[in-house]
């Protein structure tokens, strides 16, 4: 190695792994995304300067911009937090996990082990045989490899088919259009013609949970939108001084 | 004469680095500057005109002003992952405009070089890369925020930045193909006779159509539709952290411009009638001059779009890069392709290849029409009609077959607006 290159090697070492180790620490699942993302970018890196600079590109727009892009969004949606999955599911995952781990450590241990007692042969041959690193990728997938690379497209065609199968839900109706629903509503006899009224402004309340107050000073108790309308009577003080008690229906309106 | 990349002096890559620092900057604040007179004058009236002549150091003003601004972290905010994320997007974009080739080898104090910081065999992949780094931070800023809109804006932005992505490399293919190289000096080289966007309309059209939904400007700005979500992603952000936003946002649309030059518009070679009059158009420094000339007049596309159209609606915008730009430059890089395998291992000529396609399509094209002659001859009692669909049909819901139409929903909306009606009040 050179010494550009033991250099970007031991700054690259470090960053990826204390993303590892960062992403093990965190408690946050987020944080732990981030690390992982640090990690990978950091190999890309690696890989930049090993000659393959195709695997590198290859690594940050489908690992780090699109795999782990989709963790995040998942962790973000649903929001898990550390304090949610401490409960072992399966029994004895923990030392499965970690026997498997052993075994996978030991394999790659011996597997790049061998690669530094080892000189690489015939990488630049190679290479520079199909004309360049790009090419070279090409030949081997769209040649060699092809029927593999498409029956991985095809396995993975038919993952994403089978999810959307499942997760679509086939209309009945047709959809009904803003005139349907105006006109529905205007022929109704029971829906309300107007906009619903909005909550209040009371002396010490302003929230969308305060009932507006109609003339004769009793609560519109629809002006509250149905997830706020709670069982137990509430009550506010209007700017006057006088006390307003609401109570709503229970079981009514939700 | 030709210089090998990654070869420079230290300085030299220092001093390349920098002078495209200071590039993107004062590009974005004459950008912000432009924007405004533009727009100003489409909507009649002056712009700022004020700090400067012209009004054209409006921008540093505006800039001293903002960065001297109250910096407020909410109390809900993850303190780290806030203050990382404009950092992250600020930074991702100038990485990407390291590949972009500005010119063509020049001597900067007696050492020959290339107007580029630096070039590598898949450079047009590294800044499709770089993009896709430059996304968490908008991800991030919606997320650390811990408030609603912002979350709103960035799963938005990224949804959206993700699928016009998959259009914008899709309509890079087409280039890739014709100049054999996803290294930006070699597809500039490779315009040399004439420029890509002459030879694969199409994928052009595709690219300017996506990067302007890449770069989240009007018509395609959903991330900071005002009227639904304040200010997108970046709603709680102030002070400097905003400015880096900010500044990441035009440095964006420079550097989609500046790559759509590269690809399409033949990256700094003079245009057509220039290069053939003047021998010198092509060497020595003035190809800076028509780089920059074209990438403003992208820049310029851009700012009249938004000064024109109204922005789209959410689900409108996403149909349109899932079902049309997709599908299309799917279909566009099958025909290049195929075109391109017939020229190279058939030994089929262009002229030939398209007197055979356009036979083909016109046989296909009088086919279509004898056989609309045919079926209309028929009386129409003989075309049975068909059997309206019962989603209903015995007792049980179907949904309906290919071709069946869905029944109106005349009988249901009323049901459905009165619980619309209850789940307001």
């Amino acid at each position: 190695m050179s010494a550009g290159e033991t250099f970007a090697f031991w700054v690259l070492a470090i960053l990826a792994v204390g993303g590892a180790i960062g992403m093990l620490l965190s408690r946050k699942a987020v944080h732990s995304a981030l690390w992982i993302a640090l990690t990978m970018v950091s190999l890309a890196v690696v890989y930049l300067i090993n000659a393959a600079p195709f695997l590198s590109m290859v690594q940050i727009i489908v690992y780090t911009g699109a795999v782990m892009m989709l963790f995040l969004f998942v962790l973000m949606l649903i929001g898990v937090d550390a304090a949610d999955s401490l409960v072992e599911t399966i029994k004895g995952q923990r030392l499965a996990a970690v026997l498997v781990g052993i075994g996978f450590g030991l394999l790659l241990l011996a597997g790049v082990g061998g690669l530094t007692v080892n000189e690489i042969k015939g990488l630049d041959a190679a290479t520079s045989q199909a004309g360049g690193n790009l090419e070279a990728v090409a030949q081997l997938i769209f040649g060699r490899y092809v029927l593999a690379f498409e029956v991985t497209s095809a396995l993975l065609i038919t993952a994403a088919v089978g999810a959307i199968v499942y997760t679509h839900r086939e209309r009945l109706v047709g959809k009904p259009t803003q005139a349907m629903i105006s006109r529905a509503r205007f022929t109704s006899v029971t829906a309300p013609r107007s906009p619903m009224p909005a909550p209040g402004v009371f002396a010490n309340h302003n929230a969308v949970d305060t009932p507006a107050l109609l003339p004769d000073g009793s609560p519109a108790l629809d002006s509250v939108p149905a997830p706020f309308q709670v069982e137990e009577a509430r009550t506010f003080t209007t700017a006057d001084g006088r006390v307003i008690t609401a109570v709503y229906p229970e079981g009514d309106d939700k | 004469m030709s210089v090998p990349f990654g070869l420079d002096p230290g300085w030299l890559i220092l001093l390349k680095s920098l002078v495209i620092f200071v590039f993107l900057v004062l590009v974005t604040l004459f950008t912000i500057w432009l924007e405004r007179r533009i727009v100003a004058r489409m909507q009649m009236r002056i712009g700022p005109n004020r700090v400067g002549p012209f009004g054209l150091v409006q921008g540093l003003a505006d800039g001293v002003k903002l960065a001297l601004k109250q910096d407020i972290i909410p109390a809900l905010a993850d303190r780290s992952v806030f203050i990382l994320a404009p950092i992250i997007s600020a930074t991702t974009c100038f990485i990407a405009f390291a590949v972009i080739p500005l010119g063509p080898t020049v001597s900067i104090f007696g050492t020959w070089t290339n107007l580029q910081l630096t070039d590598f065999p898949v450079a047009v992949l590294f800044v499709l890369a770089i993009a896709s780094i430059g996304i968490y931070g908008i991800v991030l800023a919606g997320w650390s925020s811990g408030s609603t809109y912002p979350l709103l804006g960035a799963l938005r932005s990224s949804a959206q930045m993700i699928s016009y992505e998959i259009a914008m490399g899709l309509s890079l293919v087409a280039v890739f193909l014709y100049a054999g190289s996803m290294s930006t000096s070699e597809i500039v080289s490779a315009q040399q006779n004439v420029w890509y966007v002459v030879l694969l309309l199409p994928s052009f059209v595709i690219y300017a159509t996506s990067m302007v939904g890449e770069t989240n400007r009007a018509p395609f700005d959903l991330p900071e539709a005002e009227g639904e979500l304040v200010g997108g992603f970046h709603t709680e952000y102030s002070s400097l952290k905003f400015a880096l936003f900010f500044l990441a946002e035009y440095i964006n649309m420079v550097t989609v411009s500046a790559l759509a030059t590269t690809l399409f518009l033949g990256g700094w070679r003079a245009p057509a009638p220039i290069s053939t009059i003047w021998e010198g158009a092509n060497s020595g420094w003035w190809p800076l001059v028509w780089f920059v000339a074209k990438l403003f007049a992208f820049i310029f596309v851009f700012i009249w779009l938004r000064g024109t159209l109204p922005r789209l609606r959410y689900d409108q915008f996403m149909k349109f890069g899932w079902k049309v730009l997709i599908p299309v430059s799917l279909v566009w890089i099958v025909i290049v392709a195929t075109a391109r395998a017939l020229r190279q291992s058939a030994n089929v000529d262009s002229s030939s290849l398209l007197v055979v396609v356009g036979v083909i399509l016109t046989i296909l094209v009088v086919l279509s029409f004898v056989l609309d002659a045919m079926i209309s001859r028929r009386m129409p009692s003989e075309i049975e009609p068909e059997p309206e669909f019962d989603a209903f049909a015995g007792g049980f819901p179907v949904p309906p077959l290919p071709g069946q139409k869905l029944p109106t929903p005349a009988a249901s909306a009323q049901t459905i607006s009165s619980t619309e009606g209850d789940s307001r009040g």
